[in-house]
C-alpha cells in the first residue's frame, strides 16, 4: 500500500500569507490545490516536498466572476467540474466546458482545479488549449505584487511555468469576446474516457455576415513541450470563408508547425497526422451551427 | 505533528488526532474502522475508494483527511437504514451488479452521488458518470442494469420479505440437516 511520507502542511487564509510562508520556509515547498496531481506525484514518484502550502482555505480563489468589461475571471481553485457545469461558461464558451469535462473521472473533476492544472504545466492538459484559444491570461500574485501574462507565455516547458517559487497563480482571465465567437475542443485519445490526450485541438473563431473568418485561434495540446498556438494555420483561415479545402490546408499547416515526441502513447508521426485531421474537424465543427455539450456519446460522435 | 480534526461521517461526528498527511481513505479505514471503502489503485483511477464529501463524489485516496475538517462524509456504511438496504444496494444484489465485490462500495457511492444530483439519468449519463469506477470482474452491464433498475423503479418492493423467506427455505433444505446415523 502506497503511503505519503509525513510532511508539514500550512493552511494560510490569504494569498499574502501563503507567499510569506514560502519565502520564510525556503526551497522544497509545494502549493496544494485539489491535490490530484501532487498526491500522485508523492505516492508514485516517491517525491517528497519538504512542506506543503494548502491554498484551499483562501476564500477569494474559488469564484467565477464576470467583470464589468465582460471578461470572465476563473479563480485558480475553480474545479474542473465547476467549469464543466457553470451555466455561464456553458452558454458563452461551451467548448471550454467540454474540455474540462474531458479531464479524468467525475471523482477527479470534483477536486482537480484549473489553477493547479495550469501551474503543473502538463503539455497534454485538456483545458490549456481551450483557454489559449480564448486568449486567456494568467493572474500571478506574489507578496503584495500582481502581474498578468498571456497564458500562452505562462508555460515555458513540460512542468515549467514562468512563475517564481514564491508566486501563486490566482486566476485565469478570459477577455471579452464578441457574442458570435464559436469554438470546439477535440480530445483525441483511443479510450473514450479516463485517458490523457494524445492530441488536443482547440479552435475559437468569429465570422462576419458573409461567413468570412474575422478572428481565429487554433491551439494544440500534447504535441509540443507546451500547449501551443498554430499561428501559420490561423493565417490560412483568417479572412477566408471556411471551406473544406481551407480547413484541410490549415490542418496540414498545423501538423507541420507542431513538434510532437514519440512515447508510450503514440509515435510522433501519428500525433502529427492526428493534428492534421483533428484541426480540420475542429475548424469545420466550430464553423457549423452553435452547439452545447451534452452526453459523452454526442461528444464522441462529433469527433468522427 | 498530529492535529485535531472533526469529521462528520455518516451523520456521526468524529473527533480525531491525525498526522496532516493522512489520506481520508486510510483515516476512514484505520482510525474510524469503516473498512467498506476499498483501496484499489491508490492513484485516483479505479474509483474503489469513492466517498461523498459535502455532496461531491471524490476519490478518498487523493484526499487529505485534514482538508476535510468540518465536512460531511458519506460512505457505504451509511446507506442502509434500520436494517433496510438502500435501493441501490438492493438493486446490486437483485440484478447481479457485483461478483467479487471489491469495486462495489465505490460503484454504489458513485451511483448514489449521481442519483442525488440527477434522479432520472439516462443510461448514457450513468455510463459517463461512472466511467471512473472500474470493475475487474467486468460486470459493467450488470452494474448499469442495477443502477437503471433504481432509476426506473424496478426493484422488488417485497425484497426484505423475500430475503427472509429465502433464508428460511435454505435453512430448511435437507443438506443442512444433520446426517442421520446409519449403523
Ligand atoms: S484507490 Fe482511489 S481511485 Fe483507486
Ligand atoms: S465485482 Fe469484482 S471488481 Fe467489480
Amino acid at each position: 500500500m502506497k503511503r505519503t511520507e509525513p510532511l508539514e502542511i500550512y493552511q494560510p487564509t490569504s494569498v499574502n500569507e501563503a507567499c510569506r510562508i514560502i519565502k520564510q520556509s525556503g526551497p522544497g515547498g509545494h502549493f496544494l490545490a485539489g491535490g490530484t496531481d501532487l498526491i500522485i506525484a508523492i505516492k508514485e514518484k516517491g517525491w517528497v516536498p519538504r512542506y506543503v502550502v494548502d491554498l484551499k482555505r483562501i476564500p477569494s480563489l474559488s469564484e467565477i466572476l464576470t467583470n464589468s468589461d465582460g471578461s470572465l475571471v476563473l479563480g485558480a481553485l475553480t474545479t474542473m467540474r465547476e467549469i464543466e457545469i457553470s451555466p455561464l461558461i456553458r452558454d458563452r464558451y461551451p467548448f471550454l466546458a467540454q474540455s474540462a469535462a474531458e479531464v479524468g473521472s467525475i471523482q477527479i473533476r470534483h477536486r482537480a482545479t484549473i489553477g493547479g492544472n495550469m501551474a503543473n504545466a502538463t503539455p497534454s492538459a485538456d483545458v490549456a488549449p481551450a483557454l489559449i484559444a480564448l486568449d486567456a491570461k494568467a493572474k500571478i500574485s506574489g507578496e503584495n505584487s500582481e502581474r498578468i501574462v498571456a497564458l500562452e507565455k505562462f508555460f515555458v516547458g513540460p512542468g515549467k511555468t514562468l512563475m517564481k517559487p514564491d508566486e501563486i497563480l490566482t486566476a485565469l482571465i478570459i477577455p471579452p469576446h464578441p457574442a458570435t465567437l464559436r469554438g470546439e475542443y477535440i480530445k483525441f485519445s483511443p479510450r473514450e474516457m479516463m485517458d490523457l490526450a494524445y492530441v488536443g485541438v482547440a479552435v475559437a473563431l468569429a465570422m462576419d455576415e458573409r461567413k468570412k473568418v474575422k478572428h481565429v485561434r487554433i491551439a494544440l495540446g500534447a504535441v509540443a513541450p507546451i500547449p501551443m498556438r498554430a499561428r501559420k494555420a490561423e493565417a490560412i483561415v483568417l479572412d477566408q470563408i471556411l471551406s473544406e479545402e481551407i480547413a484541410e490546408q490549415a490542418g496540414g499547416e498545423a501538423a507541420k508547425e507542431c513538434s510532437p515526441i514519440s512515447d508510450v502513447r503514440s509515435s510522433a508521426d501519428y500525433r502529427r497526422e492526428m493534428v492534421r485531421v483533428n484541426t480540420k474537424r475542429a475548424l469545420l465543427n466550430a464553423a457549423s451551427e452553435h452547439w452545447r455539450p451534452t452526453s459523452w456519446v454526442e461528444r464522441r460522435d462529433r469527433r468522427y | 505533528m498530529k492535529r485535531k480534526i472533526t469529521l462528520t461521517v455518516n451523520g456521526k461526528e468524529q473527533e480525531l488526532e491525525i498526522e496532516p498527511n493522512r489520506l481520508l481513505l486510510h483515516v476512514l479505514r484505520e482510525e474510524i474502522g469503516l473498512t467498506g471503502t476499498k483501496e484499489g489503485c491508490s492513484i485516483g483511477v479505479c474509483g474503489a475508494c469513492s466517498v461523498i464529501v459535502d455532496g461531491r463524489l471524490v476519490s478518498s485516496c487523493l484526499t487529505l483527511a485534514a482538508g476535510c475538517e468540518g465536512r460531511d462524509i458519506e460512505t457505504i456504511e451509511g446507506l442502509a437504514k434500520d436494517g433496510n438496504l438502500h435501493p441501490l444496494q438492493q438493486a446490486f444484489i437483485e440484478y447481479g451488479g457485483f461478483q467479487c465485490g471489491i469495486c462495489t462500495p465505490g460503484q454504489i457511492m458513485a451511483a448514489k452521488a449521481l442519483l442525488d444530483e440527477n434522479p432520472k439519468p439516462t443510461a448514457d449519463e450513468v455510463k459517463e458518470w461512472m466511467s471512473g469506477n472500474l470493475c475487474r470482474c467486468t460486470g459493467y452491464y450488470k452494474i448499469l442494469e442495477s443502477v437503471m433498475a433504481v432509476v426506473n423503479n424496478k426493484i422488488s418492493p417485497d425484497f426484505q420479505f423475500r430475503k427472509r423467506e429465502q433464508q428460511a427455505k435454505i435453512q430448511s433444505l435437507d443438506v443442512y440437516k444433520p446426517v442421520a446415523k446409519t449403523d
